[in-house]
């Protein structure tokens, strides 16, 4: 058994990073309610494109909720209204037979708009850059369980590691502050063994580059923890706050 | 290590410490204030408790010391949440959601720290002008001299529960201190807990723990400061 549903969409439109942009209203008919919120979007755009105008850009890519690539502001969520899910895992069974959908792009100072529901993500990217990572030797191969790791930290370093990066933190946050995502980036680190030994210099060097590039500063609404699609949690900023003033009281 | 206070973090630890002092000088004003509701409980004449409160206050020589960096304390609080508000509304940037924030579990509390802290501050004027410049003599105050006991001997001062007395049967200036009160009470349902987890203490584990000590610190607070306002006004 099928269901249909038809819809109002109220979709940001904005030519470019430079142009302003406005509200434009489409109406989608027949709309299964099995199909995901970015599958509404296809057929939105094959409407547009048969009737000659330019179909909205919105961005996508593993359509699985892993690849942090999918965004949209819909009704007033980051990701929709549903908890713990991507754009492109959010079904239409969600919305109901003639609900009219407000769709914008994220929000903030740090991430511009680049066209219609496309947003710069690169400052991401940069504080990845900064230290988002660890150092490796390549040398001999290490023993296999070399280095034991308990169960709990192993299990919070992957809670935290599970961060897609898709900046629906900084969508939510009323300052604009990318601390959830720094903070996972951070912990997944922190906990283990191998990346402890460059913790103090990865919180300085991730944290300095989210100062410079514009985020604002967290005030602990937890807004972020509740629209992160993976769960991602505000004890991971406790341990960022932890990380990075140790690390700049032992300067 | 000098540069910690260029950082985000660095800033928001500020905002937590002087945060976490005030609070414990809250709780100094608590106690002194219950002070006026309890002669009876003792068995002392009315306002004795409270004019030798007040006495040991004005004479104590670490209180001389403690009231500057109070002050300095609350300067702090107030320009560096100005600086990290003024940050926070670029970094959000011009254009709101026009289908609004439906994110719910989100405190009222933490969306409105600056709304909540105005609001305690204009409240702050009001109690400063009513008592505090009257008993520094900064705004003319004629008290009538009274004894009460003082560490075991019988001291005189200054009759300041009159004064706090006559203020609090005015039914406006009551109405001011329970908005006022009521308004730090919000304020630190979010701030305490808030400002451990800038400090980094929080984890899964004492993240509840510290919110519940907050929600009991706020209540004590807000309805502790209202209610020995109201008693005033009602039964003394």
């Amino acid at each position: 058994m099928e269901n249909t549903i038809n819809l109002t969409l109220k979709v940001w439109r904005q030519k470019n990073a430079k142009a302003k942009g406005q509200f434009e209203t489409y109406m989608v008919n027949g709309i299964s309610t099995d199909s995901s919120f970015l599958e509404m979007m296809d057929i939105l755009n094959e409407q547009l494109l048969n009737e000659n105008k330019e179909p909205v850009a919105f961005d996508h890519d593993c359509r699985e909720g892993i690849c942090g690539m999918c965004s949209l502001y819909i009704n007033g969520r980051p990701h929709g209204p549903d908890d713990d899910v991507t754009t492109c895992q959010l079904h239409m069974r969600k919305f109901k037979n003639g609900d009219t959908i407000t769709i914008e792009p994220w929000r903030s100072a740090a991430f511009p708009v680049l066209k219609d529901l496309i947003v710069d993500r690169g400052a991401f990217d940069k504080i990845q850059a900064a230290y988002g990572y660890v150092t490796v030797s390549t040398g001999g191969v290490p023993d296999a369980n070399a280095i034991l790791i308990g169960k709990e930290d192993a299990d919070e370093a992957m809670d935290s590691a599970s961060c897609i990066g898709c900046g629906a933190c900084v969508a939510a946050c009323k300052n604009g502050s990318a601390m959830l995502f720094v903070s996972a980036k951070v912990s997944q680190f922190a906990l283990l063994p191998q990346g402890r030994v460059e913790g103090a210099r990865r919180a300085k060097a991730m944290v300095a580059k989210m100062d410079e590039l514009g985020f604002g500063n967290c005030t602990n609404t937890g807004a972020c923890e509740v629209e992160c699609p993976k769960n991602i949690s505000i004890s991971n900023i406790a341990r960022l706050n932890r990380e990075f003033l140790a690390a700049k009281l032992a300067d | 290590m000098a540069n910690i206070f260029c950082s985000s973090i660095g800033r928001k630890l500020v905002m937590s410490l002087s945060g976490l002092f005030l609070i414990l000088f809250l709780f100094v004003h608590l106690a002194l204030n219950s002070l006026l509701l309890l002669d009876g409980v003792f068995g002392f004449e009315t306002g004795q408790m409270f004019n030798a409160g007040v006495h040991f206050m004005g004479t104590n020589p670490i209180i001389k010391i403690i009231e500057p960096m109070l002050a300095i304390g609350f300067v702090i609080h107030i320009i560096y949440s100005l600086i990290l508000t003024f940050q926070n509304m670029k970094a959000r940037g011009p254009q709101a959601y026009a289908g609004g924030k439906k994110t719910s579990g989100v405190s009222f509390s933490s969306l409105n720290m600056l709304p909540l802290g105005i609001a305690v501050f204009a409240f702050l004027v009001v109690h400063i002008a009513n008592f505090y410049m009257r008993m520094k003599g900064i705004i003319a105050w004629e008290p009538s001299e009274v004894e009460f006991p003082f560490f075991g001997t019988m001291a005189k001062g200054e009759d300041a529960y009159t004064l706090v007395n006559e203020t609090f049967k005015i039914g406006w200036v009551v109405a001011i201190y329970v908005v006022g009160s009521l308004s730090l009470g919000l304020h630190l349902a979010h701030g305490f807990w808030s400002a451990f987890q800038t400090i980094g203490w929080n984890n899964t584990t004492w993240l509840p723990r510290l919110k519940v000590i907050g929600i009991v610190i706020a209540v004590l607070m807000g309805a502790g400061f209202s209610a020995i306002a109201v008693a005033q006004y009602l039964f003394f």
